[in-house]
């Protein structure tokens, strides 16, 4: 299937929302002027989804385990509605990352959060999976390497 | 038949409060903070979420604290907190292939694309006990290598599957599968069953089977093609969206075993696949899992079950141990009237047999 | 999604309140009890919503008849819910309708002897409780006998609570609604007129 570059847009924004540490989103908030305003249509509310995996890593899929995740959904005063499904039992984050996800998608302060926060936070992460690949990276057996003798 | 036992609350209540002066130990001690355990012991918290079927790493934390480090009770306490959660969906199957490897290694490849990763394991360590940890000794970072570990590392299973050797997963890869936490597991029961049951069930009970397919009870010649420690993104598509976003990520063991199979009257010479996977980092439990995995398997490959791991109904009804645990530990609950009869039948009897045997010489003497 | 209604304020109270009064009205058949429902998207009663986001789920499969095919409806009870919604009454575990007389009756699951659980509830609006037909309750839960008024019933309403009571443990559970108040006939209610 398709997707937009729209939809993959938002996809990876809310992917690093969903990652961010709730002060740097509250931070980001707060920086806003005009402060935003907002409604939920879901309150916070923390549950659980069911992990799948798959047989052999790539056959017929199989219930793992579940994890807790906190969703959430809101309107803005402008009517956009933002959502957030976030990994774990934060219902302040969820909440956060909901009105963020509204505000991204359109609006005065999409185009400065997208340069700003987004992009921060995306190299942030990136930073920190590239620390966790270049400390695995340490451990590979160099089963070649030559000892000078003598 | 149980008996309502009346005048336990005093009793109970008090209990209670010895239970929570042990937990506490020493006051002189420093309390022990759930984020210590989360970051300090994170193999217990990884057990913990395996067996409590729920990842969530600060609430298996506490689970720890409040059991004292009972890890199955802990297990049992994150799946009580479990029924008091809705379920939202199920997630997109996670792919491992995608994974942030911390750890990749394999012992049927010494020259795998992608290198053998040794990553964070107590394999190479020499089992001796190490007093610095007595102290608060200062860790030194570990060394990073210049350049990142190749995210892109292809599944050992592949490469065999390049020379058609390897039994291909079979099964459809879309269908939703059975879940034994909404439809209780019936037998004979489906790969995607066994796997959860085996997910979720004891480590050492898992471990135990495995070893003795390792020692003749069934079981073939197993060897280890990939194990794989990371981080993987868990995907899901909300309905109101209706495209996939990522929630985070999760950490788990995956293990694929490669089998020596001679083929049978259904199926030709081929490697045979087992699989483990489990949260966290377990090796113990995805190989175990694996070597079960594989011994289940007897039925569909067509070879004769003889072995307790390849016994289905066996294995998938006492891996739970909340389960085991529960009906073992009920034996503890009042079972008093049970009891007085069992004594009033044993005394009858003894006294009827007594009376046999006096019966005889009786009459004699009459 | 624009015009989405909200659910319950609290959901987990709101959710709990609702279940706890339900659950009585269910072990006194035939009292009329009054739900605290947050409003529901027409045609579908604020009570009959409330039931749906106590009790349905990602595991319940729905029924809706025709009137409460319409998408403010569905879109409500899958976003707050996220239950299943099917075309077939056989696969459903609850079934809701703003017409009594669409809803076949005859068609829903009644569980086996094995498992009689595994049945649907009936979620029926009607027009008024408290007034129109008179019927009379007997069964547990009930001292002799109690009396239930409901205008609204379906035609053949109380022939079809005769088999259905007939084949006790089987069989389907209803809940009349309207409005905010509702009242359960469970299976093991006999229902007769007057």
């Amino acid at each position: 299937m398709h997707t937009s570059a729209k939809i993959r847009d938002r996809q990876a924004w809310m992917g690093v929302l969903a990652r961010a540490d709730r002060a740097t989103l509250e931070q980001a908030l707060e920086a806003l002027d005009p402060a935003p305003t907002w409604t939920r249509l879901r309150a916070p509310e923390t549950g659980m989804v069911m992990v799948r995996g798959r047989a052999g890593g790539d056959g017929a899929q199989f219930n793992l385990g579940e994890m807790t995740v906190t969703r959430c959904a809101v309107r803005l005063a402008c009517g956009a509605i933002g959502h957030a499904y976030v990994a774990g039992r934060d219902q302040r984050k969820a909440e956060l990352v909901a009105v963020l996800d509204a505000l991204l998608q359109a609006g005065p302060h999409a185009a400065s959060l997208r340069a700003g926060l987004i992009a921060a936070e995306a190299a942030r992460q990136q930073a920190r999976r590239e620390d966790a690949l270049r400390r695995a990276a340490a451990t590979r057996v160099d089963f070649f390497s030559m000892v000078r003798m003598g | 038949m149980y008996v309502a036992v009346k005048g336990g609350e005093r009793a109970i209540a008090a209990s209670h409060a010895v239970l929570a002066e042990i937990r506490r130990g020493d006051p002189a001690v420093p309390v022990l903070a759930v984020e210590q355990i989360e970051q300090q012991l994170g193999h217990a918290v990884d057990r913990v979420m395996a067996e409590g079927a729920l990842y969530d790493r600060t609430l298996a934390a506490l689970a720890i604290k409040q059991a004292q480090g009972d890890l199955q009770e802990a297990a049992f306490l994150l799946r009580a907190y479990r029924t008091t959660l809705p379920r939202f969906c199920a997630s997109l199957p996670i792919d491992t292939a995608r994974m942030t490897i911390a750890r990749r290694i394999s012992a049927t490849y010494k020259d795998l694309p992608g290198g053998q990763i040794l990553g964070p394991t107590y394999d190479y360590t020499h089992r001796l006990l190490d007093a610095a940890l007595l102290e608060d000794t200062p860790v030194p970072p570990a060394p990073r290598a210049d350049e990142p570990a190749d995210p892109a590392m292809p599944r050992v299973t592949a490469l065999l599957d390049q020379e058609g050797l390897i039994r291909r997963e079979s099964g459809d890869g879309d269908a939703d599968p059975p879940d034994l936490t909404r439809d209780p597991i019936a037998f004979p029961a489906a790969r995607p069953l066994r796997l959860q049951n085996l997910a979720r069930g004891d480590e050492g009970f898992v471990l135990a089977l495995g070893y003795s397919t390792q020692r003749g009870y069934g079981g073939t010649h197993p060897f280890v093609g990939e194990i794989r420690f990371g981080t993987v993104a868990v995907e899901i598509t909300p309905e109101e969206l209706g495209f996939a976003i990522e929630i985070g990520d999760i950490a788990v063991t995956e293990c694929q075993t490669v089998n020596q199979f001679g083929g049978s009257r259904t199926e030709k010479p081929q490697f045979t696949r087992g699989y483990g996977l489990a949260f966290g980092h377990n090796e113990r439990k995805a190989m175990g899992m694996a070597l079960v995995d594989r011994a289940l398997m007897s039925r569909e490959l067509g070879e004769d079950v003889t072995a307790p791991a390849q016994d289905e109904e066996f294995v998938l009804s006492h891996s739970d141990n909340v389960e085991a645990s529960g009906f073992v530990q009920h034996l503890k609950l009042p079972h008093y009237v049970d009891f007085q009869s069992e004594l009033e039948l044993i005394r009858r009897l003894r006294a009827e047999a007594e009376e046999r045997a006096a019966g005889p010489t009786r009459e004699a003497a009459e | 999604m624009t015009t989405l209604a909200p659910g319950f304020v609290d959901p987990p109270r709101g959710a709990q309140a609702a279940f706890r009064r339900l659950l009585e009205a269910m072990a006194r058949p035939g009292t009329v009890t009054v739900l605290d429902a947050p409003p529901a998207p027409l045609p579908l009663a604020p009570a009959a919503g409330a039931i749906a986001l106590t009790l349905c789920d990602a595991d319940t499969p729905v029924w809706l008849d025709a009137a409460l095919g319409a998408p403010e409806v569905t879109g409500w009870l899958r976003f707050h819910t996220g239950c299943r919604i099917v075309a077939a009454p056989e696969h459903a575990a609850f079934a809701f309708a703003a017409d009594p007389a669409a809803l076949p009756l005859d068609r829903l699951p009644a569980g086996s002897d094995e498992f009689p659980d595994r049945s649907a509830t009936a979620v029926l609006q009607v027009a008024g409780l408290d007034e129109g037909v008179s019927l009379r309750l007997a069964g547990p839960g009930i001292d002799t006998e109690a009396t239930l008024r409901a205008r609204g019933l379906p035609p053949g309403f109380v022939a079809w609570r005769a088999a259905n009571h007939a084949r006790y443990p089987r069989g389907v559970d209803v809940i009349l609604v309207a409005g905010v108040s509702l009242a359960a006939l469970p299976r093991s209610t006999s229902v007769a007129e007057g």
